[in-house]
């Protein structure tokens, strides 16, 4: 093999360490690997496929990374569902500053198997939010877990960090 | 001649080795075996280590045998004349499935201990987030509005120099975790700054606590008493220091103890209504300080030049009182300065502030107090 | 490139001319012994560096409190000792030993790149200077571990950290070109009638290790630049505040990181595949089932990179999957040393120093492979990661398995590089004062490990105190006996007994049965007959 064509093998492993990152994605969406969450269009949830006979208790956590004066919380702590169907959750956040703060929050589901079951119509994820001085905002967010979601999980947790992403 | 060197060699470090196992094995302090733990997964766990070693154990004594055989027999002082055989499919072929089938007989209990260490099925009993913090950390019991800190216990700080006789050195906190036994306790694991992981040998669980990440795990305690643990994660300069004590108690004293904490939480909002006068939060404030804010910023506020800024002649410290108020209640994003409003009531947030204004070679010579931290909340 | 690294055979009637003199020989060499002997030099130096660090980590430890330094800066011993030996002292012993042997091992007369080798040599004293350099900046060398996860390495870290990050890129550019050179001298520029097949095993391993390094090295050098635009053109690989993952980092350390650890280990097998048959009079067990081990092996190794990973919160069928595939590797791992074990049997065995630090390495080995299949055990994984127990581990791997596979190589093959035979006695005085203090070194650090002692800390409780002291106590002794093995290298350089041109009675290969001892600065600058 000549010496050349050898080099194109070290060229082609660096760009595939950076292919690592879309393909970890992938993999994360499929497997649920890093609680990362699904979500689907409100018309694609059919009303008819409710599991009744299952009840899964979801617990929300809200947290607030360094540097942002925000106090966030969950309305409430937790929930009773059903598979299959549409809840709202409502967070709440305030800021105690007088400035304008921006934000971002990140969401993770625990267990991770649940994550790929756990699909929200409407969310506040991974958008920035910009908070007026002392201002208070309620966050909602409407999720569906899944019918297909397996036997053994009987407890979910759902979870949001916000991150500042004020410069300086 | 070199049979009875090496032999006698051989001898030597057996015998010195054996020494080393009985003498630790005459004082109970010396561990020299993986806890069985008090959990029913701690106990699956070690069994299935043991298993594991002992497998180890009978294949080195067959592959080491071998070898030690041939070393002493097949050698060319004794006049061994070498054979001349150099491949046999059958053996090869014997010696990949043998191993093969010894590892499926690990891999069946290990994967049912696995099944049972992952479960998600039954509902816990009580929910305790870990947040993990650089070099500290949070519990919050989601459930029951109760939340502290829990740092490395003063008594350990004190003798770092010379830890002698120090029970615990290391290992106690200044308030540890209380649950009770008995019960289905569900960890949620999460950092407020770089990856941590939470380990208490006895109760089966390490964690890894990531940032903007949820992690699980579960424990049933099964005996009361005292388990310590420390932090499994590099977390930075002080990761050593950031141990972990579990109290596992009834559950009479655990509600007990809720009680408490809630009426503890209750003063301290007291407290803060008041106006303090200067020498009150100075002197709080230098408490405040060193447990919390020396280790990174140094006793004397003079900091790690180029890891940590110091506090003496700081730019934000000399400045308004607002922003000095904002960096130490809500952090730094994108740097090691944690927020503190989780970690410290506002008595004690306005308590050092007005020490780092006033001590550590600063003289700003105003005065904050609880009042103006529970504005910045 | 065939034609340019021949052009000394087509004047071959001056063949034999020698170096150049002076300091510009070893600054301007494209000779393959010359190159060869420059990486195990820079190993040597680089062991002895990463071998002082491991005296004050075992200094501070020797005793349980603060006595000689603070915890930041042990965190940077912990990481520098990691980084150094990994990448500055096995690494490069290793090409340093491929260097000197493949071309004589396959009758070729240098290397297929020789201007490019040059090269990849002289990256490294850079890389390395930067690297230590560090240690005397204001804000320190990287104290975050070798493996330097983010967010830690990045939001966290100091701003020298660019220049650990520079230092990796260099040494990654160094390994592939080395490696590149590697292989295209094994495929291209074999003696006529040496088959694949007929290679010695150091080639094949040192084949498949080239391969592994041109596959990972790219992807570490892909991971540190991730890191080098989070922390300053505003990306968010790792940066769970912008949408990243930090336990993604994980992945791609680990995607590198595993097979790394075969590249360490990989030309040890090499080496006591050589030297076990020399010293039983009896040719290698199962040389073919040897090959596919080692492929094996080395393609197992892309596949189990999260075992490291166990308790970063992966789904339950990510940790099956990995424990499975892991404990899969011990099987071949297990038919080496059954045929190297097999290959002793009803030899005629002598026990000169290279055959004892080849004994050692297998038995110590064996049990670092024991400790790596426990470790493998996901859920048993809970209580041993990140402990002592880790730490025993991949030292039983790494310095009894890796580092003693070099000194073997070295008492081996020296006598061929220099014509001189090393001093008998002082060998072995080596090999057993090596051996007990490295064991009692590290030995007792499955038991503070199993006793639930983290790594990576600088202070412990007192009940870890005894077998820390004794473990400190080895360290010190085996540190010592590597500054023993520098005088036995020096005195062997300078002088000794005359070396035969096969040098033992039972070695083989082109080496030890074309050429003399030394070899002629230009060898086999015409192809030798191939049996």
């Amino acid at each position: 093999m000549s010496p050349l064509k050898l080099a194109a093998i070290p060229l082609l492993m660096f760009g595939f360490g950076f292919a690592l990152v879309p393909l970890y994605d992938v993999f994360c969406d499929i497997t649920g690997l890093n609680g990362k969450t699904g979500r689907i269009e409100a018309a694609e949830i059919d009303a008819s496929q409710v599991d009744t006979s299952r009840t899964i208790e979801v617990r929300f956590l809200a947290n607030t990374n360094t540097g942002l004066p925000w106090d966030f919380q969950p309305l409430v702590k937790k929930m009773e569902i059903h598979p299959g169907q549409v809840y709202e959750a409502v967070f709440r956040v305030r800021s105690a500053s007088d400035r304008t703060t921006l934000g971002q929050a990140v969401p993770s589901v625990s267990p991770g198997l649940a994550a790929e079951h756990f699909n929200k119509t409407e969310c506040f994820c991974f958008t920035e939010q910009e908070l007026a001085g002392r201002e208070t905002l309620d966050m909602p967010v409407r999720f569906v877990v899944g019918t297909g979601i397996s036997d053994n999980i009987e407890q979910i947790t759902l979870s949001y960090t916000f991150f500042s992403l004020d410069k300086g | 001649m070199i049979f009875n060197k090496l032999s006698r060699r051989f001898l030597v470090v057996v015998t010195g080795l054996v020494s080393m196992f009985s003498m630790s094995a005459a004082r109970a302090e010396y561990e020299l075996n993986m806890t069985q733990g008090v959990t029913p997964i701690s106990q699956d766990i070690y069994s299935l280590h043991m298993l594991v070693f002992w497998i180890c154990v009978v294949i080195g004594v067959v592959v080491f045998g071998a070898m030690a055989w041939s070393i002493l027999h097949h050698r060319k002082s004794k006049g061994a004349v070498a054979a001349n055989f150099h491949e046999s499919t059958t053996i090869e072929i014997v010696w990949t499935v043998v191993p093969l089938l010894i590892l499926i007989g690990i891999a069946i209990p290990a994967t049912g201990t696995l099944l049972d260490l992952e479960d998600a099925k039954t509902n816990a009993d009580i929910t305790l987030q870990v947040t993990g913090i650089q070099w500290k950390w949070k519990y919050t019991y989601v459930d029951e509005d109760v939340s502290f800190i829990s740092s490395l216990a003063q008594s350990s700080r004190d003798v770092m120099s010379d830890p002698t006789g120090n029970e615990n050195y290391l290992l106690e906190v200044d308030e540890p975790v209380v649950l009770p036994i008995n019960k289905k306790i569900r960890f949620l694991f999460h950092s407020s700054d770089v990856i941590h992981a939470w380990w208490v040998p006895e109760l089966a669980v390490k964690q890894d606590s990531v940032p903007g990440f949820i992690n699980d795990s579960w424990a049933t305690i099964e005996e009361p008493g005292i388990y310590r643990g420390q932090c499994a994660e590099l977390c930075g300069k002080d990761h050593g220091f950031m141990p972990i004590v579990v109290n596992a108690v009834s559950e009479a004293e655990y509600e007990q103890w809720l009680v408490s904490k809630k009426e503890e939480a209750a003063a301290a909002a007291a407290s803060a209504e008041q106006e303090w006068s200067m020498k009150d939060l100075l002197a709080r404030g230098e408490t405040v300080y060193q447990a919390n804010c020396s280790a990174c910023h140094g006793p004397t506020g003079a900091g790690i030049p180029g890891a940590f800024p110091a506090m003496t002649g700081s730019p934000l410290v000399l400045g308004d009182a607002a922003g000095h108020i904002d960096v130490v209640v809500n952090g730094k994003a994108g740097t090691a300065m944690a927020a503190f409003k989780g970690q410290l009531n506002d008595v004690d947030l306005a308590a050092v502030v007005t020490y780092e204004r006033n001590a550590l070679g600063n003289s700003v010579g105003d005065m904050v107090q609880p009042s103006a931290i529970k504005n910045a909340r | 490139m065939y034609t340019e690294t021949t052009h000394d055979a087509a004047h071959g009637e001056h063949h034999d001319h020698g170096p150049a003199k002076g300091l510009m020989r070893w600054v301007t060499t494209t000779n393959h012994k010359d190159i060869g002997t420059l990486y195990l030099w820079l190993a040597f130096i680089m062991l002895l560096y990463g071998g002082s660090m491991a005296m004050i980590i075992r200094l501070e430890l020797f005793q349980p409190g603060l006595q000689w330094v603070e915890p930041h800066f042990f965190n940077q011993m912990t990481t520098m000792h990691g980084l150094v030996m990994v990448f500055g002292a096995i690494m490069p012993a290793f090409v340093g030993l491929a260097n000197w042997l493949v071309p004589i091992m396959i009758g070729a007369p240098d290397m297929a790149l020789p201007r490019m080798n040059n090269w990849s040599f002289w990256i490294l004293p850079f890389a390395f200077t930067m690297l230590a350099s560090t240690t005397f900046m204001e804000g320190g060398a990287p104290a975050f571990g070798w493996t330097f996860y983010a967010p830690l390495s990045t939001t966290f870290a100091p701003d020298t950290t660019d220049f650990f990050i520079f230092a990796v890129h260099l040494m990654g550019i160094s390994s592939v070109m080395g490696a590149i050179n590697i292989i295209a001298t094994i495929l291209n520029m074999r003696a006529p009638g040496m088959t694949l097949m007929k290679m010695p095993l150091f080639v094949w391993t040192w084949l498949i290790t080239a391969y592994l390094l041109i596959a990972v090295m790219p992807v570490l050098a892909g991971a540190v630049t991730m890191m080098l635009t989070d922390r300053h053109f505003g990306t968010s690989f790792f940066d769970a505040a912008g949408g990243g993952d930090p336990v993604m980092f994980q992945h791609v350390f680990w995607f590198f990181g595993h097979p790394e650890v075969y590249i360490m280990i990989l030309p040890a097998f090499g080496v006591i595949s050589a030297i076990i048959p020399t010293f039983a009079r009896k040719p290698l067990f199962g040389y073919s089932s040897m090959v596919y081990a080692t492929a094996s092996i080395a393609i197992l190794s892309f596949m189990v990179w999260a075992h490291h990973m166990f308790t970063v919160g992966m789904p339950v069928a990510g940790e099956l999957y990995f424990m499975y595939a892991t404990i899969l590797i011990s099987v071949p791992t297990g038919v080496k040393v059954f045929n190297w074990v097999t290959t002793m049997w009803k030899g005629s065995m002598t026990f000169e120093t290279p055959m004892l630090w080849a004994l050692g390495f297998i038995v110590m080995f064996t049990i670092g492979g024991f400790s790596g299949l426990m470790l493998g055990v996901a859920p048993v994984d809970t209580q041993y990661h990140d402990t002592y127990f880790v730490v025993a581990h991949f030292h039983y791997v790494l310095v009894t398995g890796a580092l003693y596979s070099i000194i073997a190589a070295f008492y081996y093959w020296v006598p061929k590089w220099t014509g001189h035979m090393y001093d008998e006695k002082l060998g072995k005085i080596h090999f057993w004062w090596s051996t007990i203090a490295v064991n009692v070194l590290f030995f007792p650090q499955h038991f503070v490990g199993l006793a639930g002692m983290p790594r990576r800390i600088p202070d412990y409780s007192l009940q870890f105190a005894e077998f820390n002291a004794i473990s400190s106590i080895g360290g010190f002794a085996f540190g010592l006996a590597q500054v023993f093995f520098l005088y036995i290298v020096i005195k062997t350089i300078r002088g000794g007994e005359k070396a035969t041109a096969q040098v033992w009675e039972g070695a083989t290969g082109l080496e030890f049965e074309q050429l003399p001892s030394p070899p002629p600065y230009h060898s086999f600058t015409e192809a030798p007959p191939v049996r």
